[in-house]
C-alpha cells in the first residue's frame, strides 16, 4: 500500500512538474531560448492568488483565475520588454537576460511581500479520498486531473487551432513561417501568454501541496521542471508529460526508499544517465547536422 | 621584443602589467590601512571571483560550451582544501606552505572530478550539455550537504548519513558545513594565484591545444575532419578549468571560519557566468574587470540595501539589451572613431 501511495504522490508531483515544464518546452521550441525566469513566474502566480484569497477574500477558483490573468500579462510584458529586443542576439545573451529577469522578479517580490514565509492556503476544498487503507488527498487528485486536462487541451490546440498551427510552423522554420504570413512576434507572445498562465496554475497547485511561500519558492520547482523538459526531450509536448511524471515518481520514491537528503542528487543522476543513453531526451527529435 | 610584435601577446602583456600595477597599488594601500574595512574585506573574494571568471571563460568563451555548474568544482576545492589543512596542519607548520599544499590538493581533486564529469558531459551538445553541468553542480552540492567527516589520531573518518557514530572531532558536519581551522587566505596569496592563473590561461590559449580548441568551438565538424581529436582537446580545457575553480575554492574557503555546501549553489555558478558574459566571451581582460566590478557593486549598493539586487538585475538586463542593439553598437563604434580622431588631431597639432 505504501508503494501505491508513493506512486500516486509521485504522479501528482510529476503532474505539476509537467505543467511547469510545458512553459519551458513551448518557449524553447518556438523562441529557441531557455526562459530561466519561468520559475519565478510560478512564484508570482502563487503570491497573487495568496493575496487575493487573504486580502480580497475571493473564493479559491476566482483567485486562480486572477493569478492566471496577472501571470499572462506578466509573461507577455517580460517577452516584449526584455526578450524581443534580443531576438537576433546570441543565445547566451538571451540566457543572461532571462537570469536578470529572474533576479528582478525575485527582488520585486521581496520588496512587495518581504522575505517572511507565508503559509499558503490550499485551494482544494474537498477532503481526502479513502480506498481501503489508501489515502489520496484532494490536492493530489486535482493536480493529476488538471495536468491531464491541460495536456489534452494543448495537444488539441496545437493540432487543430489556427494559432496553434502557427506555433508549430514557427518552431519548425521561422523564416518559412514568416513568408507564409504568420506573425512571428505575435506567435511568440501567445506562447509566452500560455506558458505563463500554466505557470500560475502550477504555482497555485505546488503551493497547495507544499504550503511554504517565499520569494525564491519558484526556483527549485523551476529547475526541476526544466530538468523534466530536457529529460522528455525539450520541444515535445508528450515528452514533457513523460519527463515530468518520471521525475516526480523518481523524486518521491528516492525520498521514501533511499534517502531524504539525497533525493535531488538521485533525480539529477537519473537525468544524466538518460541523456547519456538518449542524448536528445526520451521523446526528443533527433537533429541531423548538415555540413 | 619579438613578443611585443604579435598583437595578442602585446595585449596579454598589457593586461598582465595593468593587473600587477593595480594589485600592487591596492596591496600597499591595504598595508598602509588606506582602504575602508568593507573594501579590504572584499579583496580576497575579488581574487576568488577573478579566478572563477577566468576559469569559466576557458570553458564558455574559449571552448564554447555553456557550463552552469562551475560552483561545484569550487566547492570540491573548498572542502578538500579544508580537509587538507586540517589533516596536514600538524605536519606542515609554516602557514604559507600549508596554504600552497591545500591549493594544490584542492586543484588536483577538482581536476580529477572535472575529468570524471567531463567523460559524460563532453559527449553532449549545447543546451543538453548545459543542463548536465547544472545537474552535476547540484549533485555535488547535495552530496557534500550529507557528508560527515571527522578526524582523530587514527586519521579521517567519513559517513554519508546523519547520526553516524564517528570518532574524533567533526571537520565536515553535513548541512552545517566544514570548520576552517585557521584563516590562511590573504590578498598576497590571492594576488599571486591570479597572476599564475592568468599566465597559464594565456599560454594555453596560444598553444597548439588552444588553437585546436578554438577551431573546435568555431566549427566542430571541420575541426574533426582535419584530424583533431575533439573529445581529448575539450577534455584538456575542461580539466584545466575545473582545476582552477578548485584552487579558487580553496582560496575562498580559507578566508572564512566555516563554509557550507549550499553557498556553492546554482546562483554562484550563474553569477560567475554573468561575469564572463558581461566581460565579453573569450576576453581575459573583460572577465577580470567584470569580476572586480560585479563583486564590489553589491557592496557599493549596500546603502540602498533593499534595492541593491533589484538595481543589479536591471543593470544586467539593460547591458544585455544595449549590447545587442545594432544602433547602440554603431554609436559605440562612431564614438570610438571620433575619440581616436580627436587624439590624432592633437598629436598632429603638436608636431
Amino acid at each position: 500500500m505504501a508503494f501505491l501511495s508513493n506512486f500516486i504522490n509521485g504522479l501528482s508531483l510529476g503532474s505539476i512538474y509537467a505543467i511547469i515544464a510545458l512553459g519551458y518546452t513551448m518557449v524553447y521550441g518556438i523562441a529557441k531560448m531557455l526562459n530561466f525566469a519561468h520559475g519565478d513566474v510560478i512564484m508570482v502566480g502563487a503570491y497573487v492568488s495568496f493575496v487575493s484569497i487573504y486580502s480580497l477574500g475571493t473564493p479559491p477558483i476566482l483567485a486562480l483565475l486572477i493569478s492566471m490573468c496577472v501571470c499572462t500579462v506578466l509573461g507577455v510584458v517580460i517577452e516584449r520588454l526584455a526578450y524581443r529586443p534580443l531576438r537576433s542576439a546570441a543565445s547566451l545573451a538571451v540566457l543572461i537576460t532571462a537570469i536578470g529577469v529572474s533576479y528582478l522578479l525575485q527582488n520585486v517580490a521581496l520588496l512587495i511581500w518581504t522575505s517572511n514565509t507565508k503559509v499558503f492556503p490550499s485551494i482544494v476544498s474537498f477532503g481526502s479520498l479513502h480506498i481501503g487503507s489508501l489515502t489520496i488527498t484532494g490536492e493530489t487528485i486535482v493536480s493529476i486531473i488538471t495536468c491531464v486536462v491541460i495536456m489534452i487541451g494543448l495537444t488539441l490546440f496545437t493540432t487543430k487551432a489556427k494559432t496553434g498551427k502557427a506555433m508549430r510552423a514557427v518552431s519548425e522554420n521561422r523564416q518559412a513561417a514568416e513568408l507564409m504570413g504568420i506573425s512571428v512576434n505575435k506567435t511568440i507572445s501567445v506562447t509566452f501568454a500560455i506558458g505563463s498562465a500554466l505557470a500560475a496554475v502550477a504555482g497555485v497547485l505546488y503551493c497547495s501541496m507544499y504550503p511554504v511561500l517565499v520569494p525564491t519558492t519558484g526556483s527549485i520547482p523551476g529547475i526541476k521542471a526544466f530538468t523534466a523538459a530536457v529529460l522528455g526531450g525539450i520541444g515535445s509536448i508528450p515528452g514533457t508529460l513523460v519527463g515530468g511524471l518520471l521525475l516526480g515518481i523518481i523524486e518521491i520514491f528516492s525520498r521514501a526508499y533511499i534517502s531524504q537528503d539525497l533525493s535531488d542528487a538521485i533525480v539529477f543522476a537519473v537525468l544524466i544517465i538518460i541523456l547519456l543513453v538518449k542524448p536528445n531526451g526520451l521523446l526528443g527529435k533527433k537533429v541531423t547536422e548538415k555540413v | 621584443m619579438r613578443l611585443w610584435k604579435s598583437k595578442t601577446s602585446r595585449q596579454n602583456i598589457i593586461t598582465l602589467a595593468a593587473v600587477i600595477i593595480v594589485f600592487s597599488a591596492v596591496f600597499f594601500m591595504n598595508q598602509g590601512g588606506m582602504l575602508s574595512s568593507s573594501l579590504s574585506g572584499q579583496l580576497v573574494p575579488i581574487c576568488v571571483y577573478i579566478i572563477m571568471a577566468l576559469s569559466l571563460n576557458l570553458t564558455v568563451g574559449i571552448l564554447g560550451e555553456l557550463s552552469l555548474g562551475h560552483a561545484g568544482f569550487m566547492s570540491i576545492g573548498a572542502f578538500s582544501g579544508v580537509l587538507a589543512v586540517t589533516s596536514l596542519g600538524q605536519a606542515i607548520g609554516n602557514p604559507l606552505l600549508l596554504m600552497i599544499a591545500a591549493i594544490l590538493i584542492g586543484g588536483v581533486l577538482a581536476a580529477i572530478f572535472g575529468f570524471l564529469i567531463g567523460i559524460p558531459v563532453l559527449r553532449l551538445r549545447g543546451d543538453y550539455l548545459a543542463i548536465v553541468t547544472l545537474a552535476f553542480g547540484e549533485i555535488i552540492k547535495n552530496v557534500l550537504n550529507c557528508l560527515y567527516v571527522t578526524i582523530d589520531p587514527d586519521g579521517l573518518h567519513a559517513a554519508m548519513f546523519s547520526g553516524a557514530k564517528l570518532p574524533g572531532k567533526f571537520i565536515i558536519n553535513g548541512p552545517q558545513g566544514a570548520t576552517v581551522p585557521e584563516k590562511l587566505s590573504n590578498f598576497g596569496i590571492g594576488f599571486v594565484l591570479v597572476i599564475i592563473v592568468m599566465l597559464i590561461i594565456m599560454n594555453f590559449v596560444h598553444s597548439k591545444e588552444g588553437r585546436a580548441i578554438k577551431a573546435i568551438r568555431d566549427n566542430p565538424i571541420a575541426a574533426e575532419s582535419v584530424g583533431l581529436n575533439i573529445t581529448s582537446y575539450k577534455m584538456k580545457a575542461f580539466v584545466i578549468s575545473a582545476a582552477m575553480a578548485g584552487m579558487a575554492g580553496v582560496l575562498f574557503a580559507m578566508n572564512y571560519s566555516a563554509i557550507e555546501a549550499k553557498k556553492f549553489n546554482f546562483n554562484t555558478s550563474i553569477s560567475v557566468l554573468v561575469m564572463v558574459v558581461l566581460g565579453g566571451m573569450g576576453s581575459l581582460r573583460g572577465s577580470i574587470v567584470a569580476a572586480i566590478v560585479l563583486t564590489i557593486l553589491p557592496e557599493l549598493l549596500r546603502g540602498f540595501d533593499d534595492y541593491r539586487m533589484l538595481i543589479y538585475a536591471i543593470v544586467l538586463i539593460l547591458v544585455m539589451i544595449l549590447n545587442s542593439n545594432q544602433r547602440f553598437l554603431q554609436f559605440k563604434i562612431t564614438l570610438k572613431k571620433k575619440i581616436t580622431a580627436m587624439f590624432r588631431k592633437k598629436e598632429a597639432a603638436k608636431k
